[in-house]
Order: C-alpha cells, then structure tokens, then sequence
C-alpha cells in the first residue's frame, strides 16, 4: 500500500486505515426475547483465539460510546465469527439492538480474560441464570469435549427468558430448567437442584455458576456446605479490560483482583458478592436516565418514522 | 499572585524586543540576563476551572525571541547534559532568538520527534532547565531560560503553519517490524524504524491511539488535536495503525514473529497498572485509580454529559492521594468536573513533590487544598457501600532513606477523618502483566518490568522493549529516549 499524500492535520484521519481491517459486520441477528438478542459478528482474529469462558469489550461510537464487556456465547474460527449475546439494559446494548445484519460495529477488543481452566474432572455441574447462560455454553462444550458428564442447570424468570435451550439440551447429560413462576420446568430457584445434585453419590468434581450476582452468591452458598469447588464468572463495570483501570476490582479472599486480567472467573466460595454487587451499582442514576432518555428517543425516531 | 492577561504580557514583550532590535548590536551578557523572564500566558484561573481546554496558551512570536535572548549561549552548553534525548538546545534557542522558527524546529527534530508534546509535559526544572547558567547565575530555577516554553512555540507554529513534513522514507526494504503499544515511546519507534524503509504495523488495545498521551495527560494539558497530528505524521509515513488490537490476547507476542512474518518488535505497552494503598476500605464506591478517573475524562470524554455514554462519578468532596503529575492531572479534572472542594493528601512535603512545579502551581491556583504531611489510613463508607469519609494519619520528617529524601514517619495518635465522597488512588502503577504473562521465556523484574540489555533488546531474540514498561513510570522524554535506542538497534538488526 502506498502512503496517502501528506496531509499535515486531517484530525480522526487515522480512523480510516483500521476500519478497512477490522469491519466487525454483523452477520446475523435473532431476537431471543423481549429485550435479549444474539448477534453473530465477523471478527476472524477473535474468533481464531478465544477459548471458553473469554469475554470481548465493544463499543458502538467511538468518540462518545462507552466500552462494555459482552460475553462470547459461541464461536467458529473456521468462518471467523463470534456470537453474542445481551440484554438491552444501558445505552450501548440499545444502539447495538437497533444494527441489522451488514451493518458493522466501530470496536470490538478480545479475547480478553483467563479462559476456563478445562480438563477431564468427572461430574461437571453448570449452572446459568438468564443471559448468564450464554458464555456458560462454551464452557459446557468444552467440558464435554473434554470427556466430563455435565449437568446443566438453567433458570429464568420465566419459560420466555430462557434462551438456548436447543443447544443445552444437544449438549448436555442432564439438563434440569427452573423457572421463578413454573412456567416452564421446575417451579424453583436454580440453587434447589444444584443442592440436590451436590448431595449426591458421587459428588459433583467441580459447578461452574454464570448469571446475575445474586444467582452466583446462593450457588455459592449452596455447594459451600458440600465442600464442592465452585467457579463463578463475574461482569463488572470495565473500561478498558486490560487492566489498565482497576475499575473491575472485585475482593476474593480478602485480596483485590481486577476481574479482566485475574478472571473473570474466580473461587466463588471467597468471592465478596456483596462489595460486587455495591460497586455494580455505581453509576445506577445515571444508567437509569439513560435508559429512560433511549426509549424516548427510540420512540421519538418511531414516531418521527411514522409521520414520514 | 494575580493573573497577567496574555494582552499584557504580549505588549510588553512587543515593546522589549523592539528596543533591543533597534539598538542593532548584540547584546552583552549582562544585558541578556537584564531581560525579563517571560511568563507563560494562562487562561484566567476562575474561567478554566470550568473548561477543559488548555490551561497554558503558549508564548507569542516576541515572547519567544525575547526568552530565546536571555541564552547565553554557554560552550559547555550544560543544559544540553540535561536533556534525555540531548536536543542542541543553545543551537536551536539561537535561531529562536533570530526569530528563525524554521530552522530552531529542525535543530529539535534532529534529536526528538514530539516537540509540540515535550514542550508542554517534559519536567524541564529537572532536565535542562535545572543545569542552565542563567538560572544559576540569577539564583532561582524557575529564571532559567524556559526551554521548553520555547520548544512548545517553535513547534506549534510548524504545525499550524502546516510546514510540519513527515520524515522521508528510505525505499521498502521488505522487512516487517510491529510495534506494540501507541504511546510516546513506540511512536519514536514507528518513525525511526520506518524511515529506514521498513514496514511498521502498531497494535494498539483501545479504539484510539496515542498511549497516555490520550488516555491520561487531560486536555487542559496537551490537546489531543496534537497528539492526532503526532499519529498522522505516521501514517502519512507508511505506518500502519491497528486499534483495538491486544497483543498477548488478540494475538501472542511469539506468533507475531514466528506465524505472521514480522522480522522484529518491539514493546512499549507502559505502566499500565494501578496501584492501591492496600487499605481498608479502598473497594467501596467512590475509590477511584487515577488511571479510571482520568480514562473515564480523557478518553471517553464522559465530562461531556450530554454527549457521553461513559458515566462519571458526580463528587462533592474529592481526596486525591498522591503528589504526582496524575495526582495534579486527577485533581484539577474533578475541580473541573464541578467538586465542590478538591483535597491532595500526600505523606512528603511539597519539596518531595514528584509533580511539576508549575502543575502544583496551576493546582493551587485552581483551588486545589494541599494536605501535607499526612496519609489515608482507611476509607470509611455507609450501609450502601458509597464512600463518607478517610481517616488520614499525620506524619513528621525523620532520617532519609534510600531515595534520599527524609522518610515521613507517622505520627501516633494523630487521626482525623476527613469527610469525602471521592476518592482518587493516584500512588503509581506497576508494569502490565499481560505481555510477560502470555509470553514465555520474556524475563522480567520482580516488580514486573521487562528486562533489557544495553540495546534495548529483551531476553529474546528479536524482540525489543523501552519505555515504562521498562523503566516503571516514567516520563514521555524518558520513554522517548528508550526508543530511539532500541529503534536504532532494530534498524541494525535488519541492516545486517
């Protein structure tokens, strides 16, 4: 490539030579529910070097976007894509539910993280809670792949927030599905199986727990009794993800680790869920606004839509 | 000290300099230590409490030939000793007196590629200006001729002029060099590397180059439109930039020079990891790292509430601990961020400062309160986990230690709590583990900085360093200096 002529300021010039590299287009999109999509993005780099349990952090605008931390759901390296998953709960997750397919997303960072420490163990129990089910896929694969017999345990609010089901039930040895209201399955918490399953004979060699905090505390709680390790893998506020910022510290066993370069995924049994979940809430007022001032914008784009 | 407009001091210098240029002989010695230290104009104090935009805005043409007149161009030139990069300052500040900016920008940029940056964040008190006769001669430092005021003007007007070229580029030697990191350091390298003829590709993990020249210095500091300008100069040389690319996770150090046909590289990923006190309480909501803090600002630019995404914490009261340049960069950004009082607490005096005098200036100019003397000990917070306070401790002055300044010793029995809703750990930051960690058999301290040897070059083949991610942090000359040493024995690798 020759070098362009020289011009001796053209401010955000440089933008232009990395987005010829690295478009991010998205390939495909499915709604799963209300307000849970999946994407599959082109992003061969990633996708060639993940390993189960990374996660990616992405940006929609990149003079005013903010960076957030999304877990990788599936991956192909073969044909370059990686496949997420989110909620629709802050600004970005908005715009971002609003691309269609062909469009491309300005910053997408990874693999980052520690990948899931994966090995032939026994009994393998993973458990996910709402979109937490997402990055648990990967590991579930790989713990398959790997020759353990895997229980999944998946709960929802109800039977319309359950997601990947299909795929769990492919992979799985035994799946077990609870919902708050019965809707679909077990009318329970997902803690009630995973008790039952960690007072069995044999007991379970190692659960891996992903979902909201709250969830990720009581597995925690239940299989402490049991004395059955148990991986939690944590979502905290992040900017940069590579350890830069330290705004993702979380305290595991009286000790302060940064969850984007010494997890994301820790000892569940000395994670203090309680700090976790305080620091998650930091920024709660604004977020609030925002959320608030996306739906009145996206109404007003509709309305303004419409009257065209 | 009351604030002197720009109007004031350009007229005066305007008036200074027409008497000396109508005398039309070369002024003695003595004359030349008659003329009056120029003042570098600033925004009025009250008004960029409130703005992000540049604190100092820079000498005028006469200011700058005036100040370039008080050199008195020493043979030994000892300022030239203080120079990490051994810029020939009486040879430039000469053309700068002759008011041939032209020539004095090409003099700098013989030895230093960022002229525009250094002359605005290098700590010239301990550099150049520190050894300066002038100073010396008329008994106070801040008296010496202000280099890098001048440094600052010559290369500001190539830029806004538009006469800034880019370094020519030797033809294509077909080799293949990837730099790693985008900050001043690798950016000293990209050049001196690609004007050689190789090909460059820098990997940058965040979606904007720059390095902490971007993320870190805030903009009332060194205006990003520089830093920007600084990149472009490289890509209209031929480097290529690669953003949101994390080298060690996107793809290994290793797999770069075996699986992807780069000939060399070269490290500079920076000190880029916090550090805390180790104090309780220092999880709570509140605690910030400089680095977050300023992150949050510089690069997200989440003082922009409308336009941003990136929240800020909305503080009344901030406690800054530290007495850094970050600890000043953290401080004035809050003052400007709206707190309603902005405390440093720093365990030295302000002797021990690490900070820029003038940055401890404009701070206290700003409102900044200095607590000296005096060290968080826990930082209390209520049932919601938001921060109310920090217990601080009071220190005294004992014997020295090693770094020869007196090591504070705590007073006992002297806590207080000083009620705040913010605050900002601005201590340090350890070397980045992520390329040591993913990258086997790269040797490094046990505080986590690379290794190299006299070259610049890592315990393996092929692969350089520089920078504070070998120096710890460090300065932006500092790191410059490292790559040029290791860009000079990159270029001797791929020569042979």
């Amino acid at each position: 490539m020759n070098a362009p002529p020289f011009p001796a300021i053209i401010p955000g010039y440089y933008r232009y030579s990395y987005r010829l590299i690295l478009m991010n287009r998205i390939l495909s999109k499915t709604q799963l529910s209300d307000d849970v999509f999946m994407m599959k993005v082109e992003a061969p780099l990633i996708a060639r070097e993940r390993l189960p349990g990374q996660f990616i952090i992405l940006q929609i605008n990149n003079d005013f976007g903010e960076r957030i931390p999304l877990t990788i759901a599936d991956a192909d390296a073969e044909q370059g894509w990686i496949a997420i998953i989110f909620q629709t709960v802050g600004r970005t997750t908005h715009l971002l539910a609003e691309k269609n397919v062909g469009d491309t997303i300005e910053s997408v960072l990874g693999p980052l993280g520690h990948p899931t420490h994966i090995e032939r163990v026994g009994t393998v129990v993973c458990v996910g809670g709402g979109i937490g089910v997402a990055p648990l896929h990967p590991i579930v694969k790989g713990m398959k792949a790997a020759g353990n017999r895997v229980i999944v345990i998946m709960g929802a609010r109800t039977k319309s927030l359950l997601i990947m089901e299909e795929q769990m039930r492919a992979l799985a040895d035994e799946l077990i599905i609870c919902t708050d209201d019965g809707s679909c399955g077990r009318k329970a918490l997902v803690t009630e199986p995973l008790k039952e399953i960690c007072g069995r004979e044999p007991k379970p060699a190692c659960v891996v727990a992903i979902g909201p905090p709250i969830m990720m505390k009581f597995c925690a709680e239940a299989t402490r009794p049991f004395g059955v390790r148990t991986l939690v893998s944590l979502n905290t506020i992040m900017i940069d993800g590579t350890g830069m910022c330290g705004g993702c510290r979380v305290t595991v066993g009286g000790e302060t680790k940064f969850v984007c370069v010494d997890g994301p995924e820790f000892d569940g049994h000395k994670v203090d869920f309680d700090n976790m979940m305080k620091r998650l809430k930091a920024y709660r007022r604004q977020e609030e606004h925002a959320h608030e001032q996306c739906h009145l914008e996206q109404a007003a784009r509709q309305k303004g839509a419409a009257v065209a | 000290m009351s604030h002197v407009t720009r109007e004031t001091l350009a007229a005066a210098a305007k008036r200074d300099l027409e008497a000396i240029l109508q005398r039309g002989k070369p002024l003695t010695p003595k004359e030349r230590l008659a003329i009056v230290p120029q003042e570098m104009p600033t925004q009025d104090p009250q008004v960029r409490r409130r703005t992000m935009s540049e604190v100092a805005l820079g000498y005028t043409a006469e200011q700058s030939r005036l100040e370039s007149l008080r050199c008195l161009q020493c043979r030994n030139a000892p300022c030239v000793e203080g120079c990490p990069v051994r810029i020939d300052i009486p040879a430039f500040v000469k053309a700068a007196g002759e008011g041939d900016i032209q020539a004095a920008i090409g003099i700098i940029k013989r030895n230093s590629l960022l002229p525009s940056v250094c002359g605005r964040v290098c700590p010239q008190e301990t550099q150049c200006q520190e050894n300066c006769t002038v100073g010396k001669a008329l008994k106070d430092t801040a008296k010496a001729v202000a280099v890098g005021r001048i440094e600052r003007f010559v290369a500001d007007w190539e830029r806004e002029q538009g006469k800034a070229l880019p370094p020519s580029v030797k033809p294509e030697t077909g080799r293949k060099v990837a730099v790693i990191g985008t900050g001043p350091a690798s950016i000293t390298v990209a050049a001196d590397v690609r004007r050689e003829g190789h090909q460059v590709v820098m990997f940058e993990a965040f979606h904007k180059p720059g390095g902490v020249m971007v993320y870190g210095i805030p903009e009332f500091r060194l205006p990003k439109r520089i830093v920007e300008a600084e990149i472009s100069a490289l890509q209209a040389m031929g480097v290529e930039v690669r953003t949101n690319f994390v080298i060690g996770r996107t793809r290994k150090l290793r797999d770069l020079l075996d699986k992807d046909g780069f000939d060399a590289a070269f490290v500079g990923t920076g000190a880029g990891l916090p550090k805390f006190m180790g104090i309780e309480g220092e999880n709570l909501v509140g605690v910030f790292s400089a680095n977050e803090y300023l992150t949050r600002v510089n690069l997200m630019k989440a003082h922009d509430f409308e336009r941003a995404d990136t929240p800020i914490f909305r503080s009344r009261v901030v406690a800054v601990l530290g007495g850094g340049n970050v600890a000043m960069d953290a401080a004035r950004t809050a003052v400007r961020l709206g707190a309603e009082a902005v405390h440093i607490v720093y365990r030295r005096t302000e002797k021990e400062m690490p900070a820029r005098i003038e940055e401890v200036g404009h701070a206290k100019e700003e409102g900044v309160i200095f607590h000296l003397l005096e060290n968080a000990k826990r930082i209390v917070g209520d049932e919601q986990g938001l921060v109310t306070g920090m217990e601080c401790l009071r220190y005294e002055l004992g014997e020295p230690d090693a770094s020869g300044r007196r090591r504070p010793v705590e007073v006992k029995g002297s806590e207080f709590i000083m009620p705040v809703d913010t605050v900002i750990v601005a201590i340090g930051n350890d070397s980045n583990p992520l390329i040591p960690r993913t990258t086997g058999g790269l040797q490094v301290t046990k505080w986590g900085n690379i290794i190299v040897d006299d070259t610049g070059k890592t315990s393996i083949d092929r692969i350089y360093a520089g920078g504070d991610i070998v120096l710890g942090a460090a300065t932006v000359i500092l790191a410059m200096g490292e790559g040029r040493r290791a860009a000079a024995s990159i270029n001797a690798l791929l020569k042979g």
